[in-house]
């Protein structure tokens, strides 16, 4: 075991000790229309916890995080976040909505708007700051995704990886306590992956809260405090990340990494 | 080994950057490659040209050359000249602009014509200072007064009105605030509103209007609207369609996609009833039966019942248009609005509609154009629109007979406002075009 792992299990045992949750899930559970999502789902994210979820294809990973901040909505079970239960009252999901931050695998920006334009857009219109005050963080935030020159340009004038950066920029301009990505980089060539896990990394060290839908398994060994593997709307298993690759328990969970791992 | 050659290949230097090559050739090159490469494009741009100068070859003598501007009857045309009989619309121009208002007030007309591109101006173009927008909105009561006279305080009493149930919308669900859901408070004031506007205008208007005319008389020689006619007509009943049905189009759109079932079952069985009605059914509703519907006595203006006739119909293609543009956005544009936290409303208005409309505008500029040329249908129900009034000149003794300069005439007005609109849907689709998505 490397000593950052450590390291890193020991700052999870310490989260957990500390009881501070971000997001509580309990029994959870989820259908579309006859077809059962996601099964007894049962989660508890502390605090600046950073946790990678991978899984075969139509396992219910983007369906679980977007439940989070309603995307989706659920059936059955309960869903806290920072000490709000997601209920119909639509005033419950706008204040979780703005408390957490979500990236998308095909970034969403808008592309009416310029860069600057939609970093601002949800402070001024949601948080009602001043445009002075909004652009002013907008810039720092985009100078920390490196991409501060780019401020003025439109999304379409953007390759796919600062893009996703200006995403991540827009989504931290709400000062969000809670970062959700759904396969932040999949749409991605090899090169731009690499810029825009570079600023996640750069995330991770601040201290924020991330929940990470991923097959990027080197980025989950970095930084993750702990790994879920999802298969056919169930948590599989979960481990800290040395042991989850290195001595995984379930039968699906071999399958899935030895398919993963061996290119 | 003589005569293979391997594949592997270095690149030497790095080759710098230069600038792109100049187009040669000028118009004659120009021509060679557009017009005349290949046998087909040449024989195809010859006979394109030969049609041409045919067509012009028949017109230009007939309108320019030997057209005739000034003279009391066909006959007289005749006497001068063998090519258009241009005199009657030399006679009959200001007719064809006013119709029969009367001739001393007729600045006001053309004051509300001038005005009206001031109060477009901020919509057209975001150029212009913002400020205007204020007057935009106040125009269509302004224009309303200076074209029809009568009291000032009508129309004030109207915008009273409007302000009294934008006072409900704005004031009364912070009143209610927790003890009802938000969305629900926001119908009911919604509701209440619109009950507030109708019941002032309906009962307190006229009360309105007399006492502060007994107190400061400002008022404008009154015009009937049996007056109103021409191109005048057609503008006003244009132009009011066009301002009316985009918003409520938009209203409608969104409300046959709204998850409330009622508003849902109200918007689509206005748009799918409307639109399964030829428009001259509900002008001739508009002339007849309105008048049975209404309480006995209700004085209630025919050009404002065609106005709103037209204006419902437009509304109802606008709405399928702009459901199209919504339909055409992706549905992580609507996700990435939620997840930033805007709100229904904040996330149409910044987000949803601003793309939609967007995508919309040649179906919507389409539907305008249609909306502008169906005004001459208000002929059958008896108001003198351009081709209204076209009848008793051809049956004036004078004229008789006299049958494409008229019609081209009319043709000519509307080509002129039709194809100004076109050009403006290009300018702004180039305008708002940033990049491919
Ligand atoms: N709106 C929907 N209606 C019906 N079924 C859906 C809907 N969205 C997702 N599903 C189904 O739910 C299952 C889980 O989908 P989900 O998108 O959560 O999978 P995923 O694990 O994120 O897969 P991937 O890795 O391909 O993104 C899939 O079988 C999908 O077909
Ligand atoms: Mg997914």
């Amino acid at each position: 075991m490397t000593a950052a792992a450590t390291e890193r299990d020991e700052e999870r045992r310490a989260m957990t000790a500390s009881g501070e949750v971000a997001i509580d899930i309990a029994g959870m559970n989820k259908w579309f229309g006859e077809f059962h999502v996601l099964r007894d789902i049962n989660l508890t994210v502390y605090r600046g916890e950073r946790i990678v979820v991978c899984g075969p294809s139509g396992s219910g990973k983007s369906t679980l995080i977007r439940c989070i901040n309603a995307l989706e909505g659920h059936q059955t079970g309960r869903i806290t976040v920072e000490g709000t239960e997601l209920s119909s009252d639509i005033k419950n999901i706008d204040r979780i909505r703005s408390e957490v931050g979500m990236c998308f695998q095909h970034f969403n920006l808008f592309p009416h708007l310029s860069v600057i334009e939609n970093c601002t857009l949800a402070p001024i219109w949601v948080r009602r700051e001043p445009k002075k005050e909004a652009e002013d963080r907008a810039r720092y935030f985009l100078e920390r995704v490196k991409i501060g020159d780019q401020a003025l340009k439109y999304p379409g004038q953007l390759s796919g990886g600062q893009q996703q950066r200006v995403a991540i920029a827009r989504s931290l301009c709400m000062q969000p306590r809670i970062m959700l990505f759904d396969e932040p980089t999949s749409a991605l060539d090899p090169e731009m992956i690499k810029e825009v896990l570079d600023v996640m990394v750069d995330l991770a060290e601040s201290g924020m809260t991330m929940l990470v839908v991923s097959h990027e398994m080197g980025f989950a060994r970095q930084v993750a405090h702990r790994i879920i593997f999802m298969d056919e709307g169930q948590i599989v298993e979960q481990n800290e990340p040395e042991a989850f690759f290195n001595n995984p328990q379930s039968e699906r969970t071999k399958l899935f990494l030895s398919q993963i791992l061996s290119h | 080994m003589a005569g293979e050659k391997s594949v592997a290949f270095v690149a030497e230097r790095q080759i710098p950057p230069s600038p792109p090559p100049v187009k040669t050739g000028g118009a004659l090159g120009w021509a060679r490659d557009n017009l005349f490469s290949g046998v087909f494009n040449t024989v195809a741009t010859l006979l394109s040209l030969a049609f041409v100068a045919y067509i012009l070859a028949m017109v230009v003598p007939w309108l320019f050359l030997d057209s005739v501007w000034n003279a009391s009857s066909l006959q007289g045309c005749r006497e001068v000249d063998d090519g258009a009989c241009l005199a009657v619309i030399n006679e009959r121009f200001l007719q064809f602009v006013f119709g029969f208002y009367p001739e001393e007030l007729r600045w006001r007309p053309i004051l509300a014509f001038v005005l009206l591109f001031v109060a477009i101006w901020p919509a057209l173009f975001s150029s212009a200072p913002r400020k205007l927008l204020i007057f935009s909105a106040l125009y269509p009561l302004l224009a309303y007064w200076l074209i029809w006279g009568g009291s000032l305080w009508g129309p004030v009493g109207a915008v009273v009105g409007l302000a009294i149930g934008w006072a409900c919308i704005r004031f009364l669900p912070p009143l209610v605030r927790g003890r009802l859901d938000e969305g629900l408070a926001f119908l009911a004031a919604v509701g209440a509103g619109i009950l507030a506007t109708a019941l002032w205008w309906l009962f307190c208007v006229t009360a309105f209007e007399d006492a502060l005319g007994a107190v400061l008389a400002i008022g404008l020689e009154p015009v009937e609207s049996a007056r109103l006619g021409g191109f005048l007509l057609s503008t006003i009943i244009g132009v009011s369609g066009i301002a009316g049905s985009l918003p409520i189009g938009i209203v409608l759109a969104l409300g046959r996609q709204s998850n409330l079932i009622l508003i849902k079952a109200v918007c689509v069985g206005f748009i799918e009833f409307i639109r399964g009605v030829p428009l001259i059914t509900l002008l001739f509703v508009a002339w007849l039966l309105l008048s049975y519907f209404l309480p006995p006595g209700t004085e209630f203006d025919l050009i404002l019942r065609v106005v709103i006739m037209v204006t419902a119909f437009a509304s109802a293609y606008m709405a399928e248009v702009i459901r199209g543009g919504l339909a055409g956005l992706p549905r992580g544009q609507y996700e990435a609005a939620d997840s930033l936290g805007l709100d229904y409303w904040k996330s149409m208005r910044l987000i949803i509609l601003p793309q939609a409309l967007k995508i919309s505008i040649p179906g919507i500029v389409n539907t305008f154009i249609g909306l502008f040329k169906d005004t001459t249908l208000v002929i059958i129900i008896g108001l003198l629109d351009p081709v209204g009034l076209l009848q008793p000149i051809r049956a004036d003794q004078n004229w008789n007979g006299i049958v494409w300069e008229l019609y081209g005439f009319i043709a000519l007005f509307f080509f002129i406002f039709c194809f100004a609109m076109s050009r403006y849907s290009m300018y702004l689709e180039r305008n708002l075009d940033v990049g491919h998505r």
